[in-house]
């Protein structure tokens, strides 16, 4: 059955975030870190 | 560029120890996907922006403590969950739901529009459109759910299976069912969805 729904592609290829919003999102995973001590996490952020 | 083929498992893997690289080949490999689904649920750019983003906060920050995702080789299915429960609070917060999907920006049936087309046919296409959208909003939530991840949102049946909880055979099942209601609608109504 799988054959029979798995052609038509109606997805609009545009449907895509802001390379800003990409960039943002690569550059605060880079920064951040996670510290864990016990129970406790802590975070920092490099500039 | 052989990383580029590695499974979302072992590009997590890697990210979590500390691999930068495995979190953008992640991002690219499945924005669009997600950007799409937040997209069919809120309808506006900015707001789908937001959530976006929000939804790889949560992500960076959840694999960055080491804590709550286990769901080996599911990244997809579990960063969806994510931003269907942030949208989820977005309306709650805003105390609405959106009623109207169709914006200048983007009419979800739009997206077949061939450039081709005299203003006559276009005008029937749109409406067809729109009959389509009517029709499919009145399908069950599960059935309408397949039909939206399936062809709006270009996911796989395993996809979908694995966002839903459902197997892949119940999948199937409700688009079989939704593809049956539809036409069964289209017929009593006499619906013409022709050109």
């Amino acid at each position: 059955m799988a054959k029979l729904y798995s052609k038509k592609n109606l997805a609009k290829k545009t449907m895509l975030p802001k390379k800003e919003t990409i960039r943002l999102l690569l550059q605060y995973s880079c920064a951040l870190s996670i510290i864990k001590v016990g129970s406790m996490n802590f975070e920092t952020f490099a500039n | 560029m052989a990383k580029l083929d590695l499974p979302d498992a072992l590009l997590v893997d890697k990210y979590v120890a500390g691999n930068e690289d495995a979190l953008e080949i992640l991002v690219n490999r499945h924005q669009s996907k997600i950007y799409g689904y937040i997209y069919s649920k809120v309808s506006n750019r900015d707001i789908t922006e937001d959530i976006f983003q929000e939804t790889f906060f949560k992500v960076i920050h959840t694999l960055k403590s080491k804590k709550y995702y286990n769901e080996e080789g599911k990244f997809l299915s579990w960063v969806l969950r994510i931003a269907s429960n942030l949208i989820i609070d977005k309306f709650r917060n805003d105390k609405k739901m959106p009623l109207d999907r169709d914006t200048d920006d983007l009419s979800v049936f739009y997206r077949i529009s061939d450039n081709s087309l005299n203003v006559e046919k276009r005008l029937i296409k749109e409406q067809i459109n729109i009959d389509l959208k009517a029709i499919i909003e009145k399908l069950p939530h599960d059935q309408k759910e397949v039909i939206m991840m399936r062809y709006f949102l270009d996911m796989s049946f395993k996809e979908i299976a694995d966002f839903t909880g459902v197997s892949v055979n119940t999948t199937l099942g409700r688009m079989r069912y939704a593809i049956t209601n539809l036409r069964k609608v289209i017929d009593k109504n006499k619906i013409y969805l022709t050109t």
